[in-house]
């Protein structure tokens, strides 16, 4: 069920962090787009549609159990590439994780530090707050 | 009154009406605008003065226009971004504003402000004044029997609002029918879907080809004698159709039916004329028009005027009331509730004017030459899907699809090359749902935009084909 992330948070914060233009940071987005895992067809249907995106985005969440510990896994997948991209972030920032540490990261200023909310159209900013709401909330159902 | 009148900016308030102020007859913002023939700058026997507001210009409407001229007149197309001048495409919208708008807004609220049909002191009777010849402006824009047939409301959604329930809800009864086509606008569908839903009427939508046009054949035609109302758009908002209104209006009276006309994208492509097509309600806003935001026209046939009845209460639109009951205004009051958007209804009318100046059918060509020019350059790029009929049967809008390129990320990349398109359901989402796709990327062209604008989208979806990955 784990799935290779293109890149860790840190490496993605690093690599942000490097890249002051916002072109040069879409380009990026575009980059981890192309490098998402495959999705697996069969997870391709409505009842795993995220609601408020323009473009289409899947979005499946599962618990799964190792060494011991609860953590979130994620799966997703969107025909448009710059969203490809901003899942590429979403898996970095929260895939892997247990529920409470999803609970307790404050995404916000992620995003506000790779310059998502300053750049991002409104409907994108919306779509990617749509798939952010459905991970806490699997996260919430899951917290111990 | 007119000796109280300030002088200051006045070029802004008579021109062009009055261009024979200036030395050689022609208003600078006439000049600029292309209405002098291009081929010859100075041309001495171009007379530019109308003897009425809005009337015909002495020029063959197959001079071309001058689209580098006039897109000087627009402020906002004139600025340098970081990354060059900005490419407005996505005039379907909004359109930009010409400085004569701008200026014309802003003189009436340094000047003469006041509220409408209410302080008889001199500030409002200049106001009521502006305002009735703003309304002469449309009607005649519009070919419409007299100024009382227009009537001002806040753009073509309230006024499709006003239409629908001010006449359907007298009009249609249980089993009744509503047509409209699948390529409509939310503002053209949604009330008559609700309206359908309150009277128990049934909506019926006009069969469309494949090419996106309305089947006009006889045996598709959905028109029965149980239909009280036909809705059309004149010209869509996606696929830039133009539709036979004339032929609709007729096939509706047939009946005993009204025919509605979504104007909005229609009156600043082509010439409209309510009386010849036999028009019973036709909308449209200011803001696609060159004109303010906030302002809007429902035209209204003389002789069905007397049926539309008000939906919004207020202020202007009675004759009297009394604690039990109210009784209405005259339209076009009944239908103007409230304050008017008094600065943008003047201001409209002056982009009528400068529309008209230019002359509609000028501009249509010129809009049609790019819209012919973008299909043959657009329909060279793999991949390419252009949806709706041939640049013959089509005003200024193009929406397209390329094969593994999202209509979002198509817009990110051409808005890196300050090309402005608008990309989604454009609110059509039946007919999106007919074309099969979720969203499409539109393209729509103006008065100010020149073959430039069109090489420098086609260079812009080359960068965007080049990021992402398909070259």
């Amino acid at each position: 069920m784990a799935q290779a992330i293109p890149m860790t948070l840190d490496e993605l914060l690093e690599e942000f962090d490097e890249l002051q233009d916002w072109e040069e940071r879409c380009d990026l987005l575009i980059d981890l787009g192309f490098e998402l895992p495959p999705f697996p067809e069969e997870f391709r249907t409505d009842e795993h549609l995220v609601r408020g995106c323009q473009s289409l985005v899947w979005l499946v969440t599962n618990l799964v159990h190792q060494d011991g510990v609860d953590r979130v896994e994620i799966l997703a997948d969107s025909d448009a590439m710059i969203v490809r991209g901003l899942i590429a972030v979403l898996l970095a920032v929260f895939s892997g994780r247990t529920p409470q540490e999803i609970l307790s990261t404050d995404v916000e200023k992620l995003f506000d530090r790779m310059g998502l909310n300053q750049h991002l159209s409104s409907t994108r900013r919306n779509g990617l707050h749509g798939m952010v709401r459905r991970i806490r909330e699997f996260a919430s159902a899951h917290a111990a | 009154m007119n000796s109280h009148r300030p002088t200051r900016h006045d070029e802004s308030v008579h021109c062009p009406a009055q261009a024979n102020e200036y030395p050689d007859g022609i208003c600078p913002l006439q000049r600029a605008a292309g209405c002098i023939l291009q081929d010859e700058p100075n041309n001495p026997t171009v007379s530019l003065s109308p003897s009425q507001p809005g009337g015909p210009m002495n020029l063959s409407s197959s001079d071309p226009v001058n689209p580098h001229a006039i897109r000087q007149q627009f402020p906002v197309l004139c600025q340098q971004l970081p990354r060059g001048r900005p490419v407005f495409l996505d005039s379907a919208a909004s359109a930009q504003k010409p400085e004569v708008v701008i200026r014309r807004e802003r003189e009436v609220q340094e000047q003469y402000y006041a509220n409408a049909y209410r302080g008889r002191y001199q500030f409002g009777a200049r106001i009521d004044e502006e305002l009735e010849r703003s309304r002469q402006v449309i009607a005649r824009f519009l070919g419409a029997d007299s100024p009382e047939c227009i009537a001002f409301t806040a753009g073509t959604t309230l006024g499709l609002n006003q239409v629908a329930f001010g006449w359907g809800r007298s009009h249609v009864s249980e089993g009744d029918e509503v047509v409209v086509t699948p390529m409509e606008h939310h503002a053209n569908f949604v009330p008559w879907q609700q309206l359908a839903h309150e009277r128990r009427a049934r909506l019926k939508l006009w069969p469309m080809t494949d090419d996106g046009q309305l089947d006009m054949t006889p045996e598709a035609s959905p028109i029965t004698e149980r239909t009280r109302i036909v809705a059309v758009c004149a010209m869509s908002n996606v696929l830039g159709t133009v539709n036979p209104v004339r032929e609709i209006a007729q096939r509706a009276h047939d009946v005993g039916a009204v025919i509605v006309v979504d104007a909005a994208q229609s009156v600043p492509h082509g010439p409209t004329d309510v009386r010849s097509d036999g028009i019973d309600f036709l909308v449209f806003s200011g803001h696609k028009l060159y004109g303010p935001t906030g302002v809007g026209v429902i035209c209204c046939r003389p002789d069905r005027a007397e049926e539309l009845q008000p939906i919004v209460f207020g202020g202007h639109m009675i004759s009297r009331v009394t604690v039990e009951s109210s009784e209405w205004a005259d339209y076009p009051a009944r239908m103007e509730a409230g304050t008017l958007p008094i600065v943008q209804a003047i201001a409209l009318g002056t982009a009528v004017d400068w529309v008209t100046e230019i002359g509609v059918q000028r501009l249509a060509e010129h809009e049609h030459h790019l819209l012919a020019d973008a299909m043959e350059r657009l329909q060279q790029i793999p991949g390419m899907t252009i949806f709706g009929p041939s640049a013959d049967s089509r005003g200024a809008i193009l929406s397209f699809r390329i094969d593994g390129l999202h209509p979002e990320d198509l817009a990110a990349m051409l808005d890196r090359r300050n090309v402005f398109t608008r990309h989604g359901h454009h609110c059509a989402m039946v007919l999106h749902d007919r074309l099969g796709v979720s969203a499409t990327t539109r393209v729509s062209f103006a008065a100010y935009n020149t073959s430039d604008d069109v090489g420098a989208l086609v260079e812009a979806i080359d960068f965007a084909r080049q990021k992402l990955r398909l070259i």
